[in-house]
């Protein structure tokens, strides 16, 4: 059955590569990096001076710190990023109307078939409204009308830089600055595109939002910038996907994701984070270097990541709460696989300033074949944090015994009415398990998947339902092959 | 129907199982009885195709198909089943999804229609009822926090499910109390009929007053030394091993 099921996977990458590529004519900027690329992607958005000059504060920033300062605490290796052989901007000349999103993107269309959900369908059934970004720009966004009488704003954040400068001038940057990494000053100097969302006060988004990225060109940095605000009392649930075609080289992804929920407001974060992973050799591979935080900055607010990493050859992020506002709540939810020579280092930062602020921790990793997987959390509570509450849990899951996998836990309490609970776990699927299973009729891949989805349950729970799914069927994708 | 031909199993230098010999009917139940470390679980094992253990001579075939070149999914499709001696929780999966994905791939081997959801619980509903198991063990994770008994009767549940033609029972009756073992024995008693056959591996006696076996084998030291009538775990349970270890090692089986 894997054969067969692989062979449909080369086809389907194949199909993608002739498929797509000849008819899409791009328009690219030259490889390199200077203040000169700065300014042309600014220019090719036709953006205002403003944005400009941030990018190009950004820029000089990001100049002093090459090189010595990018990070290297991570549990991952990989060869220097050659910065200047990089393509910063391409885009596809013809925008796509939405109805021919499949013809777009065949491959995403094959993974979404072979997950047993057609886009279309999908969209149709369940009302999810999607941004779908292609390398450098966003292609189309889909129910704006039907959101916007709401007050909803959703759309490419080149759009919004163009339709509502107040609200990026106000909001970007406020959560994660560009001083506050290598990457994250990368990202706000080249950043391209990316959604831009914006829930009102007192309303309650009714459908899911979602994000596709796709990283298309050859040689091309993915840089996008996602900025999410949930007003007073404001909700909503927000998805985003990522694919990426097979390739020989390495890709960048650096995205920086900001949101911001106030008084009362509810922001629900899930990533189906899919990026090619390289071959079995460790050959390719986007590497997935993102900056993700979330600050509740009003009282009673809340913000829950749930992620599924299933692809990229090395993921480096860490979807962060700063649980400022009092009885604010911050959870994390991660299902993080390697497979083959896969790495990563992921996990999350909880600070809390506020008084009983409340954060929880679930992260399940698995390891198999050579790859290495890491948990990194951080959990900090501010003197003035009164009652603050913690609770992680943190297991990790090994299949086969050439895979490592690691817990990284930072806990630094600076009050003492704060109660903060670590719970670890290292288990090897054991071999009397799948017996067991098999024992039933079940076979050895099957098996696997269901001790793996039964592992990973506390966190596709909180996925919403339509991807629930998805995620189970990606997570026995990509542990294909990984046992005998 | 199972042909256990000549049987030799060494678990890494240790030679287990030394040359046995057992031919099972449709319609019989057979009794595996012996001391601790004589090889009944060893035996079971084998049936089922768990790994480890190292089969250097003789065979066994389930209806003249060699059960030894098939892995255990396949043998368990054919209708191999072994209620395990310690049942292994699986953290996140439900009972019931667990079982449909097993009774479906079982049915789609026998070239039956698989069961879809709906089926499938009223199919599970009428087992449920017969073996006396409640809703609360079948929506709980695989074995997950189930007491020794409950893990028993889920095991005995899957087998009424499952419906196999050779149920092999590890040490069903270990850690039971005498209720659950009534509970127990009555599912297999309900399971039992001309299609299907038996084999009780067990310690004690005890089982076998509920669950009457057609014949009863002694295992010592990897070899059957007596085989006879019910009448036999009788005796067994009277005189203890001792008794049959003592008398020359019987080189005739059934």
């Amino acid at each position: 059955m894997s054969t067969e099921v692989s062979n449909v996977e080369e086809l389907a990458i194949k199909d993608y590569k002739y498929g797509f590529q000849t008819e899409i004519e791009t328009d690219v900027i030259p490889k390199g990096l200077s203040e000169e690329t700065v300014r042309a992607i600014s220019l090719k958005k036709d953006e205002p001076e403003w944005m400009l000059e941030w990018r190009l504060k950004a820029f000089r920033h990001w100049l002093t710190i090459t090189k010595e300062n990018e990070p290297a605490w991570a549990n991952i290796s990989y060869p220097e990023v050659d910065f200047q052989d990089i393509i910063y901007y391409a885009a596809p000349k013809q925008k796509i109307s939405l109805n021919s999103l499949d013809e777009v993107d065949p491959e995403l269309l094959k993974t979404f078939e072979k997950l047993g959900i057609s886009l279309q369908e999908q969209k149709r059934l369940t009302g999810v409204a999607v941004d779908a970004v292609f390398d450098s720009v966003s292609v189309t966004t889909t129910f704006k009308a039907e959101l916007s009488k709401l007050g909803i704003i959703f759309c490419s954040m080149s759009e919004a830089v163009q339709e509502h400068p107040d609200l990026v001038k106000k909001y970007i940057g406020s959560v994660v600055p560009y001083t506050d990494n290598f990457y994250a000053a990368l990202n706000s100097a080249v950043f391209s595109d990316g959604s831009f969302c914006y829930i009102p006060k007192g309303v309650r988004c009714p459908m899911e939002l979602s994000t596709y990225f796709r990283i298309n060109t050859s040689g091309t940095g993915q840089f996008e910038r996602t900025l999410l605000i949930a007003d007073e009392g404001g909700y909503v649930s927000y998805l985003e996907g990522c694919t990426a075609p097979m390739r020989d080289e390495n890709q960048l992804h650096a995205a920086v994701v900001e949101l911001v929920a106030l008084d009362d407001a509810t922001i629900k974060y899930s990533t189906v984070q899919n990026w090619y992973p390289g071959n079995s050799e460790g050959l390719g591979g986007i590497y997935n270097f993102v900056t993700k935080r979330g600050a509740c900055r009003g009282k009673n607010s809340k913000i829950t990541w749930t992620q599924v990493e299933t692809g990229s050859a090395i993921t480096w992020k860490y979807p962060s709460c700063i649980l400022q506002g009092d009885n604010s709540v911050g959870e994390f939810y991660s299902v993080a696989v390697t497979n083959n020579r896969q790495q990563a280092d992921t996990g999350t930062k909880m600070i809390h300033l506020g008084k009983n602020t409340r954060s929880t921790i679930v992260s399940k990793g698995i390891s198999a074949g050579k790859s290495n997987n890491s948990y990194r959390g951080l959990v900090r509570v501010h003197k003035k944090a009164e009652n603050a509450r913690n609770f992680t849990q943190c297991d990790s899951l090994l299949i086969g015994d050439k895979c490592g996998a690691h817990t990284f836990p930072y806990i630094e309490v600076a009050n003492k009415s704060a109660k903060v609970e670590h719970e670890a776990t290292t288990s090897k699927i054991g071999e009397d398990q799948l017996f067991y299973l098999r024992q039933r009729g079940i076979a050895m891949e099957d098996a696997i998947n269901m001790i793996v989805n039964g592992y990973c349950k506390d966190v596709f729970r909180e996925l919403p339902m339509e991807f629930a799914v998805e995620a189970q069927k990606l997570l026995s994708i990509s542990l294909e092959g990984s046992v005998g | 129907m199972l042909t256990v031909k000549d049987l030799y199993v060494r678990v890494e230098d240790k030679e287990i199982l030394k040359g046995i010999n057992l031919q099972v009917n449709r319609g019989e139940v057979h009794a595996i009885m012996g001391p601790n470390g004589s090889g009944k679980s060893t035996l079971a094992n084998v049936i089922a195709g768990k790994e480890g253990y190292e089969i250097t001579g003789g065979e066994v075939t389930l209806d003249g198909k060699d059960l030894l070149d098939m892995l255990p999914e396949e043998r368990a499709r054919e209708g191999v089943f072994l209620a395990f001696q310690y049942p292994v929780e699986i953290p996140g999966v439900s009972n019931a999804s667990f079982l449909k994905t097993a009774l479906n791939e079982i049915r789609k081997h026998k070239g039956l229609e698989e069961l879809d959801a709906m089926h499938f619980l009223k199919f599970m509903k009428e087992k449920m009822k017969m073996v006396g198991i409640d809703d609360n063990l079948i929506n709980r994770p695989v074995n997950q926090g189930f007491s020794g008994g409950e893990k028993k009767r889920n095991e005995i549940f899957q087998l009424q499910m499952l419906q196999p033609t050779l149920a092999v029972l590890d040490e069903t009756d270990s850690g039971l109390d005498i209720d659950a073992l009534k509970v127990v024995s009555h599912g297999v008693n309900l399971f039992r009929n001309k299609d299907n056959a038996v084999v009780v591996v067990t310690h004690y006696q005890r089982l076998l007053n509920y669950i009457v076996p057609d014949f009863v084998h002694v295992l010592v030291s990897g070899r059957i030394v007596k085989s006879g009538g019910k009448e036999l775990a009788l005796e067994l349970e009277d005189k203890g091993y001792d008794w049959v270890t003592n008398t020359v090692p019987a080189a005739e089986t059934v």
